[in-house]
């Protein structure tokens, strides 16, 4: 290229640039849209790739404080040992990290954040669990120790971390674990595939959203800009001239977006650092993008810009006169909008017949994410084509009805490109919840709703009398029935059996019992005849009435278990660890902390289980909640551009909209019609959308070999917060149409 | 003809001596056509005749030092005058320029004038109009003619009216 | 003739600020005449007209048609009179540009309630009257300015209206483009006994009236009724 076309392409691309400023409040605030729509993108995607390097950062953190057990090493005591117990609990629903620490010698291995170790009755607490104790009483109550100082940063895993080291002396190598060293060398486990793939489909489906957003963002205003852009392609402006005016003006606009991005998620960093939780507080310092990514981002986003705008540009270049005058458009074709989703169908039909077990290879996941992108993508490219295609066939109908249908025919585009984002991300929400509920369904009992009677258990860690415990509980405020439930080991040909001997209250926290009196016994997984061998020593007949059930919770692996009623048991087994179950007193609201309080303060290693609290349902609920939070909040932002859009268009259609109130037209009818020009599409998107929803979410489930299921809880939400979008947004749209309907619209100039 | 008004319009404010009739004719309408001394003596006479002027001899002799009033009949025929819309025809902004300055100097209302004479030439355009739609093509040819002119000066008479007061400021300092 | 005035302005008055745009305007408009509002750009005549048709509510004053208060009236009420009675043509920018030629004139008649294909059976004779029954099928974009003019007048005169409202009809044509579009809006409008009030600054389409009236700094000044 020669110095002078150089010259001259940047003179263009300036050109550009300073028509985007140039068209007066109108181009200012065609560029301040383009820059906020892009600007919320960036943010969104900075935030993204701030969250691998801040997570990764705080694992490290806790991998550093995590205590160094190897079960395959014997460390013998010396001066360098502790003795750690795992006194980690919760408070409402939030996880308290904590360690019993009782040094053996006189160099002890140290935590991190930690100067000096807490001697027994002592505890140093992190500052976020120091606010929490100091605005929650109860909560104080829960350790007989003092608060000597708190932990340092280095030893947390954010700022809101809830962590605590307890001093003891209790501690014996039956109840701690003997340490010379914190900082877990993990050898990984590997994640379970499951969740890498829900992860990696969640991410594809908040950022496919944000992409096409980012593509409509661009485009705001560009009815206008076309025009103008017509205008100079009349005047004699060649087209590539015109293509590269245009690609200016969006540079702008795009450039500005990076800036108001990096600017928001500078605060959300903030916001995140101040007011993050659980695993999403981190320190301001662990929350560096990664370089790699910011790049990407700082380069790909006005690439892409420009590309949008290039492909938008295209009917101003072929027809200017066609753009200036309204006359007619350009045909969307097919095929090539075609080869996304086939190709996203081709890379998941393999994954049908199931992901395997093979954790951490990277590839299947890769395919799936590929996979479900492409499709999503496809679905926002198949979209202009399908409503094009539709609207076209469409007729009939009143007045409000044909200003609808006549407009989209004539440029459906601009409301199109709105609803392709909703689109995708009800696809997206649709597969998801398919997803996670195929593998609820796998994961859960049909039984399991029975288990809701709330009983809690108690696990000790500490061998104490039983009624100390049973005393304890029974003072305890809210605590309403105590049993017991004792443990033995049994093995019948050959099969080791748990097993468990209480009274009937306590056995149907372990199966579902359809009638049960002192005296009766009950199997899970192990037949319910013939003699048991009693691990250490002695031998036990089932008796006659002894019936076979099913375990209540599916999700913890009981394997084969014997439920026996004291009568039953007649003293046959030996005395062994015992677990308590008790009833809370609903009418208290904090009785739970009250029975958590008595545990922690007999044995702090206690283990609480909270019938309410089920560990993986949790982790797909949570799953689930963010991505319906990221789907509404993309839905609110959807419907943002959605308003705008159609705001401008009437703001553009002013002295028609002026005309027609002369004439008498109902603002009615002028409402209806703009209800019905933002419906029409979304409805065509929805349809496309829950079809493209409900058959990725059908491959996924294959994927995960979960029966197949149509989510209509997932599609009647979804259905229902894009009805609400279109709702939002004609009412959003109402002040501009009545205002621009006064007649003052009627003057020529 | 318009000349013996124009004259007897500019009495109204007050009596003159024929020097003086002349030079502010000359001033006001002239331009490129000032009237000669005997054009305004015999004028003069002509409306002395018909009683539309009469004469308040001074002190003196010679024509010079006769002024010159007008009469009640003469300050009729004046307002009747102006009032009266020309019939339409081609080069008749002189005497209607003549009448707008009148009227302003006398204090009557210009655009009254004015609207009545666009009245009049509307009257005429609507009748070609008329005949021009009835008839061929040869009417309408020159019809179309005429309505361009009539047009032109409706225009003028739009944009003096909108020059009124301009105008005014002109000719009454 | 009737003895009753269709359409009477009495003392409107209207300022948009600082602006006194109507300045104690009064008219008369007779059934079936063609009444042309002259008088220099920004005397008030859009505004008057916007009175007239009840678009425009003047701040004092009033407006009669058929012997109602116009200005009494509820926004729906007036919104169904124009519907109803009224018809409109203006300048330009007011065919809807995605609706075909077709539609535009059936619309009027739409919004009153007809059915579809009745609409634009008669849509499509009004097109023909107006000597553009080719361009039915296109959109506005696809037509020349002339053939738009006279769209729109088919527009204004498909409802059948007692009262034509025209602001500007030939303000963006070409002399002979304006004449046709005159032509032919107002032999269709004598045929079917439409009063016209013509907003025009132009002699040669003012000359299509049956009298004219002179706006000047939002006062109307009538001629005496001619006929
Ligand atoms: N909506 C409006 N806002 C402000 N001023 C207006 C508005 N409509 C009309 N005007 C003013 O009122 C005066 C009369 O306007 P208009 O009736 O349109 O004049 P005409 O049609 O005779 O050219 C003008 O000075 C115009 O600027
Ligand atoms: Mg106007």
């Amino acid at each position: 290229m020669t110095g002078r076309s150089l010259r001259r392409w940047i003179f263009e691309l300036g050109l550009g640039a300073r028509m985007s400023v140039a068209g007066g409040r109108a181009g200012w605030a065609r560029l301040a849209l383009i820059a906020a729509g892009t600007g919320v993108g960036v943010a969104l995607l900075l935030c993204l790739a701030i969250l691998p390097s801040a997570l990764e950062a705080s694992g490290a953190r806790e991998t550093a404080r995590t205590e160094a057990i190897d079960s395959e090493r014997e460390i013998a005591r010396g001066d360098g040992t502790m003795l750690i117990g795992i006194a980690t609990t919760t408070f409402g629903d939030d996880s308290i990290h904590g360690r019993m620490l009782q040094p053996e010698g006189s160099r002890p291995p140290v935590p991190p954040g930690v100067a000096t170790l807490p001697k027994p009755g002592e505890m140093l607490v992190s500052p976020a669990l120091q606010r929490l104790i100091e605005r929650n009483p109860v909560l104080a109550q829960r350790w007989d120790a003092r608060i000597v100082g708190t932990i340092g940063d280095e030893g947390l895993t954010g700022p809101a971390d809830l962590a605590f080291y307890l001093g003891t002396d209790t501690l014996d190598e039956e109840t701690g674990f003997r340490i010379d060293a914190f900082g877990h060398r993990s050898e990984d486990a590997g994640v379970d595939p499951f969740m890498v793939l829900l992860t990696a489909v969640g991410m594809v489906v908040l950022l496919t959203p944000v992409v096409v957003f980012m593509a409509s963002a661009v485009r705001f205003g560009g009815e206008a800009r076309d025009r103008r852009l017509a205008a100079l392609r009349l005047v004699g402006s060649d087209a590539a001239m015109t293509r590269r005016i245009a690609a200016g003006e969006t540079l702008a606009g795009a450039v500005l977006g990076l800036l108001v991005g990096a600017v928001l998620a500078v605060g959300a960093v903030l916001l995140a650092h101040r007011y993050g939780t659980g695993a999403l507080s981190f320190f301001l310092a662990d929350m560096r993008p990664v370089p790699v990514l910011v790049a990407l981002i700082a380069v790909g986003v006005p690439a892409v810009a420009i590309l949008v705008t290039l492909s938008a540009m295209r009917r101003v270049v072929v027809e200017p006169l066609g753009v200036v005058r309204l006359s007619h458009t350009v045909r969307r074709r097919l095929w090539w909008r075609l080869i996304m989703p086939v190709g996203g169908i081709l890379l998941l039909w393999p994954l049908t017949g199931g992901l395997g077990d093979s954790p951490g290879s990277g590839t299947i996941e890769f395919q799936a994410a590929t996979g479900v992108a492409l499709l999503l993508i496809g679905l926002a490219l198949l979209l202009p084509w399908l409503v094009d295609a539709v609207v076209h066939r469409l007729g009939g109908g009143g007045v409000a009805w044909e200003l609808a249908v006549r407009r989209l025919q004539l440029d459906s585009g601009t409301a199109v490109r709105a609803v392709s984002g909703i689109a995708v991300s009800v696809a997206g929400v649709i597969a998801i919840q398919g997803l996670v509920s195929g593998i609820e369904t796998q994961i859960s009992s049909p039984g399991a709703s029975s288990s809701a009677q709330s009983w809690h258990q108690i696990l000790p860690k500490t061998e104490l009398p039983v009624t100390t415990w049973t005393g304890a509980l029974r003072e305890t405020p809210g605590i309403q029935n105590v049993e017991t439930v004792r443990l033995a080991r049994a093995t019948r040909e050959g099969v080791e059996t748990i097993v468990r001997i209480g009274g009937c209250k306590a056995l149907v926290t372990y199966a579902v019992l359809p009638a049960c009196t002192d005296g009766d016994a009950f199997t899970v997984n192990v037949a319910s005849t013939g003699v048991f061998d009693i691990a250490g020593g002695g031998q036990w007949t089932a008796p006659a009435s002894t019936r076979d059930v099913t375990a209540i919770d599916q999700l913890v692996d009981y394997g084969p278990m014997l439920l026996i009623t004291p009568a039953a048991a007649a003293d046959k087994f030996p005395p062994g660890e015992t677990r308590y179950t008790v009833t809370l007193d609903r009418s208290r609201p904090d009785a739970l902390e009250q029975l958590r309080n008595a545990a922690a303060r007999l044995d702090p290693q206690a283990l609480v289980i909270d019938p309410d609290n089920t560990a993986v349902a949790d982790v797909l609920r949570t799953m689930r909640q963010s991505l319906l939070i990221g789907t509404i909040a993309m839905l609110a932002l959807i419907g943002a551009s959605l308003v705008i859009n159609m705001a401008e268009q009437m703001r553009e259609r002013r002295r028609v909209m002026a005309v027609l109130v002369a004439f008498g037209t109902r603002r009615r009818t002028l409402s209806g019609s703009v209800l019905l020009q933002a419906a029409v599409p979304v409805l065509l998107g929805m349809t496309l959308a829950i079809g493209f929803g409900s058959g990725l979410a059908a491959l996924l489930m294959a994927a995960v070999e979960a029966p197949i299921t149509v989510d209509w809880f997932g599609i009647g939400t979804t259905s229902g917060m894009a009805a609400l979008v279109v709702l939002g947004t004609t009412a959003a749209a109402l002040p501009t149409l009545l205002r621009l309907t006064r007649p003052g619209n009627l003057r020529s100039e | 003809m318009s000349v013996s008004f124009a004259l007897l319009g500019l009495l109204e404010n007050g009596p003159r001596h024929g020097y003086d009739l002349k030079r502010t004719y000359d001033d006001t309408f002239g331009r490129d056509r000032s009237l000669h001394y005997g054009q305004v003596y015999s004028t003069m006479a002509r409306l002395l005749k018909n009683g539309l002027v009469e004469v308040e001899s001074e002190p003196g002799d010679g024509p010079d030092r006769k002024r010159y009033a007008i009469t009640h009949a003469g300050i009729t025929d004046v307002a009747e005058w102006i009032g009266r819309p020309e019939k339409p025809e081609p080069y008749l902004q002189s005497t209607l320029y003549t009448k707008v300055v009148l009227a302003l100097l006398t204090g009557r209302d210009a655009n009254e004038v004015l609207d009545a004479q666009r009245a009049e030439h509307l009257r005429l355009m609507r009748e070609l109009t008329r005949r021009k739609n009835d008839g061929d093509l040869a009417d309408e040819l020159i019809c179309d003619h005429a309505l361009f002119h009539l047009e032109a000066d409706l225009r003028w008479l739009e944009l003096t009216a909108a020059r009124l007061d301009r105008l005014a400021a002109r000719v009454r300092p | 003739m009737t003895d009753q005035p269709l359409l009477v302005a009495d003392s409107l008055r209207l300022n948009f600020g600082e602006t006194k745009a109507l300045d104690d305007a009064s008219l008369h408009i007779w059934p079936g005449e063609i009444v042309a509002l002259m008088g220099p750009s920004g005397s008030g005549k859009s505004t008057l007209l916007h009175c007239l048709a009840g678009i425009l509510q003047p701040e004092s004053g009033r407006v009669s048609y058929d012997g109602r208060d116009l200005t009494a009236m509820s926004d729906s009420e007036r919104s169904a009179l124009r519907r109803g009675e009224f018809g409109f043509v203006f300048q330009f920018g007011q065919l809807v540009p995605e609706l075909t030629c077709v539609e535009n004139v059936a619309l009027p008649l739409r919004l009153s309630g007809a059915g579809r294909r009745e609409a634009h059976r008669t849509a499509t004779d009004w097109l023909e009257r107006l000597e553009v029954g080719d361009v039915g099928a296109k959109r506005p974009g696809q037509v020349s300015g002339g053939q738009g003019q006279r769209v729109a007048v088919a527009r204004a005169l498909v409802s059948r209206p007692r009262v034509v409202f025209a602001d500007e009809p030939t303000g963006a044509l070409d002399s002979l483009n304006g004449e046709l579009v005159m032509k032919l809006f107002i032999a269709a409008a004598r045929d079917t006994g439409a009063a016209v009030v013509l907003v025009t600054h132009e002699a040669r389409v003012a000359a299509y009236s049956d009298r004219e009236a002179v706006v000047r700094d939002g006062r109307v000044r009538e001629q005496e009724y001619a006929r």
